[in-house]
């Protein structure tokens, strides 16, 4: 209780030198950001390149730019070991530090997405599940305010069955032949399911719903069913350790590399290496480029890892989680500045950047000011849709690092969507939620 | 000197049977008890209710209920995971199948389902002794996730298999879900806990705590004197699970909001017996001490340096946190094996004799 003590006497302290103080300085010109990490734990591997990535580009808008219009950025981490119980901690902790509260908060795993959403809209904290969480949520006139753009595991799923389609040769080629989703057994691997069942229904491929259990170091049963099914296809939803396991498996038992292809979350230089070779033209889902020769990472060494102030070490940089956590700050960091022109160039709240969220227009034009041309691709959130429906990419291994073999793929909008709008009606009412009407939001 | 009994006669049955004897202890309870309701929910910050007392309430629940079996009936259980998630999965399908009902009466209700599955995973055990029954009952942890992770019904067919805490009132009171106020989840956490501590202190000092005792210190023994051990064993499963279960529901719907299976995995059940360890064997205010151990010492080491100014890398904070708690446990292990409790008796022992010990 000391600490509770100490705490409360220096907050009535506060409370009764704050007003006796009349010319004390304004509140100073920052914002706060929570940053849910995990860099130990079963999960390190996957989860400290996109802390650090998340951290660098704080740091560079701060160091470059003196922070977003004027307001600086400050941000505290805190170890969640991708624990759901360690996560509410985190967040309970964090959620009201900074002179405004927590701007936005990234929760970084499915498990605690799924924990954070209801009390989103209690807390006055917008949810950023940039590319994981709920997809149902995906539906902005349910969940106000929870975020997945620039796209989600279902439209993830219909854009990499499109690809295997074209790779075979068209839409209805892929009548017949048989695939496997190898998931990770938890919400976040369930997640595309639903998804590739229904298209499993309307393109008449076979699928096979194959579970991994926590952490995912066990597989030698799930390979050995694969081998049975001697599929055409793999699609992998893994995470941690899980993904080595199932690449160094997948090469021993002689599988076609190319046609392995892993979510976004199963395609990291970690997930490769350790298979070595045998990884060897692997593929992976994502939504931006890997890599560092981008006008931003230039910037990101000249700024931070120049000044000793990066996060991690240098020749992590360009790593394809690393660039994950890159995009997601930026996106968070524009989501700001759009709040900015409607509330002005201020410290914000976050029920002021979850109306950023929702305007967020990242045109190709603001791409290029930021650096970024080509690594992402424009996206344009609205009150409805908060998924933005961005296109994949798929990256391919060739044994020393990603690079890009396909144009943007579009997700099947047409079967997503209204699968989400479905889900979204489902998930709200368990939650006690009312439909908004958008029509009415300006 | 204030701690004294000298004095003190009992001079009826009653008195002399009550739980408390000795008016300073009665007193001294009821008023942590008064305190406990009125003083956190008034004065406590949410992080302080939601993240610290909270789970403390709840673990301590869970601890009671395993302590009832592994530290008062000898049976040494490893499911306590696995009898936590039924309770959790009862209380949601009962409450989304039957909105209408009590939310109290709904945990309750799971507990008594977590109870029934305890007695069926607890007969083996009037034929395995020790770890091999700790060994059978770590099957109930792996069998009994499995099946929640396997069939959809559980979940009300979920795509994601996450449960989630609807909301529901008490007396027009939001007890459960994103609307509760944390002061009265935890009021409501306390009061269940209040309770169940009550019953089980009871339950130990009578029929049923004895044969319990009786079948921990020498099973053929007590077979010998009349106390029968498929009964006796069986009962200390099922009142065991109760506990567990409703602790469970309780993890859900008080705590965490939403959760999967991979929140009740085998880490949750070593964490209970550590808790149970810890605190002391066959103590009820051992169960207290031990959770207060388990769940409070990390937060307080991960917090520590901050509050010091000191800044360390999240990383290296908590590995930092795991290696000082790691040493506590065996330090304490080594200064006290029979737990907490037991230097709570000690220093009870050395200030009855305070200030002039002979």
């Amino acid at each position: 209780m000391t600490l509770k003590t100490l705490m409360s006497g220096a907050l009535a302290a506060a409370l009764v030198a704050g007003p006796m103080a009349a010319a004390a300085p304004a509140q100073p010109k920052e914002m706060f950001i929570p940053l849910l990490v995990y860099r130990t734990g079963p999960y390190a591997p996957s989860g400290i390149p996109i802390a650090n990535g998340f951290v660098d580009y704080f740091t560079l808008l701060n160091e470059r730019d003196g922070g977003i219009n004027g307001v600086k950025l400050t941000w505290e981490e805190c170890e969640t070991q991708y624990k759901t119980d360690l996560g509410i901690e985190c967040y309970e902790k964090l959620k009201g530090k900074g002179p405004t509260g927590a701007a936005v908060v990234n929760p970084y795993s499915t498990g605690i997405t799924y924990q954070l959403i209801p009390k989103a809209s209690v807390d006055k904290v917008p949810v950023f599940s940039m590319g994981y969480g709920m997809t149902a949520a995906a539906d902005g006139r349910w969940f106000p305010w929870v975020f997945s753009f620039p796209t989600t595991y279902w439209s993830q799923a219909s854009a990499v069955i499109r690809y295997m389609a074209q790779q075979e040769g068209g839409m209805d080629k892929l009548r017949g032949k048989k695939i496997v989703h190898i998931f990770h057994n938890s919400p976040y691997g369930k997640e595309a399911n639903p998804t590739l069942e229904t298209l499993a229904r309307q393109m008449g491929f076979e699928l096979t719903l194959l579970a991994v259990d926590h952490p995912g170091q066990e597989q030698g049963a799930t390979w050995l069913q694969v081998r049975r099914i001697n599929p055409d296809w793999i699609f992998m939803s893994g995470w941690g350790v899980m993904n080595q396991v199932a690449v160094k498996e997948a090469a021993s038992k002689g599988f076609k590399m190319d046609h392995f292809i892993g979510n976004w979350w199963s395609a990291n230089e970690s997930d490769v290496v350790p298979a070595g070779d045998g990884a060897k033209g692997y593929k992976g889902a994502t939504f931006h480029a890997p890599g560092t020769n981008f006008k931003v990472h230039a910037d990101l060494f000249k700024f931070v890892y120049d000044k000793g102030k990066g996060g991690g070490n240098k020749d992590a940089v360009g790593e394809a989680l690393y660039n994950r956590g890159l995009v997601n700050a930026m996106l968070s960091a524009e989501a700001i500045r759009t709040a900015m022109t409607k509330y002005g160039n201020k410290p914000l709240t976050g029920e002021q950047v979850r109306w950023g969220m929702e305007n967020l227009n990242l045109t190709e034009q603001r791409l290029e000011q930021l650096g970024v041309k080509g690594f992402t691709h424009p996206i344009k959130v609205t009150c409805e849709d908060h998924e933005g429906n961005g296109p994949v990419l798929i990256q391919q291994w060739d044994g020393k690092k990603w690079t890009i073999v396909s144009d943007w793929i579009s997700p099947m909008r047409d079967v997503v969507r209204a699968k989400i709008e479905t889900a979204a009606v489902e998930e709200g009412k368990k939650l006690g939620y009312a439909m908004r009407d958008c029509a009415k939001e300006k | 000197m204030i701690y004294r009994e000298a004095g003190q006669f009992r001079t009826t049955y009653a008195s002399d049977q009550a739980i408390f004897p000795i008016p300073q202890d009665r007193w001294f309870v009821v008023f942590a008890a008064v305190a406990a309701f009125v003083i956190p929910p008034l004065a406590a910050n949410e992080y302080w209710l939601q993240a610290v007392l909270i789970p403390f309430l709840i673990y301590s629940l869970a601890a009671i209920g395993l302590n009832l079996l592994t530290g008062y009936a000898g049976q040494l259980s490893l499911g306590t995971g696995g009898f936590m998630a039924v309770g959790a999965y009862a209380a949601f399908k009962l409450t989304t199948a039957l909105p209408q009902l009590n939310i109290v009466v709904v945990f309750l209700l799971s507990g008594l389902i977590a109870a029934g599955v305890g007695l069926v995973f607890g007969i083996p055990s009037l034929r395995i002794k020790g770890f091999y029954l700790a060994v059978a009952t770590l099957a109930a942890q792996f069998f009994l996730l499995w099946l929640f992770n396997k069939v959809p019904w559980f979940v009300n067919y979920a795509s994601s298999g996450t449960i989630t805490a609807p909301n529901r009132s008490v007396l027009g009171v939001i007890v459960t879900g994103p609307n509760a106020t944390a002061s009265v989840r935890y009021v409501t956490a306390l009061a269940l806990v209040v309770v169940g501590a009550l019953v089980a202190k009871n339950l130990v000092r009578g029929r049923v705590g004895r044969s319990w005792m009786a079948i921990r210190d020498r099973d053929i023994a007590a077979e010998i004197i009349g106390v029968r051990p498929l009964r006796t064993k069986l009962l200390a499963f099922g009142i065991s699970s109760f506990y567990c279960g409703v602790a469970g529901a309780e993890l859900v719907f008080l705590y965490f909001g939403s959760a999967e299976t991979l929140a009740f995995d085998i880490t949750l059940s070593f964490l209970v017996l550590f808790m149970v360890i810890i605190g002391g064997l066959g103590s009820i205010l051992g169960s207290f001490l031990g959770a207060a151990f388990i769940v409070l010492v990390p937060i307080f080491l991960t917090n520590a340096p901050q509050a010091m100014g000191l800044s360390l890398p999240v990383a290296l904070q908590k590995q930092f946190e795991l290696m000082v708690f790691g040493g506590l446990i065996i330090f304490f292990l080594i200064v006290e094996p029979h737990g907490l409790a037991r230097l709570w008796q000690i220093t009870k022992e050395k200030l009855r004799l305070w200030p002039f010990p002979h």
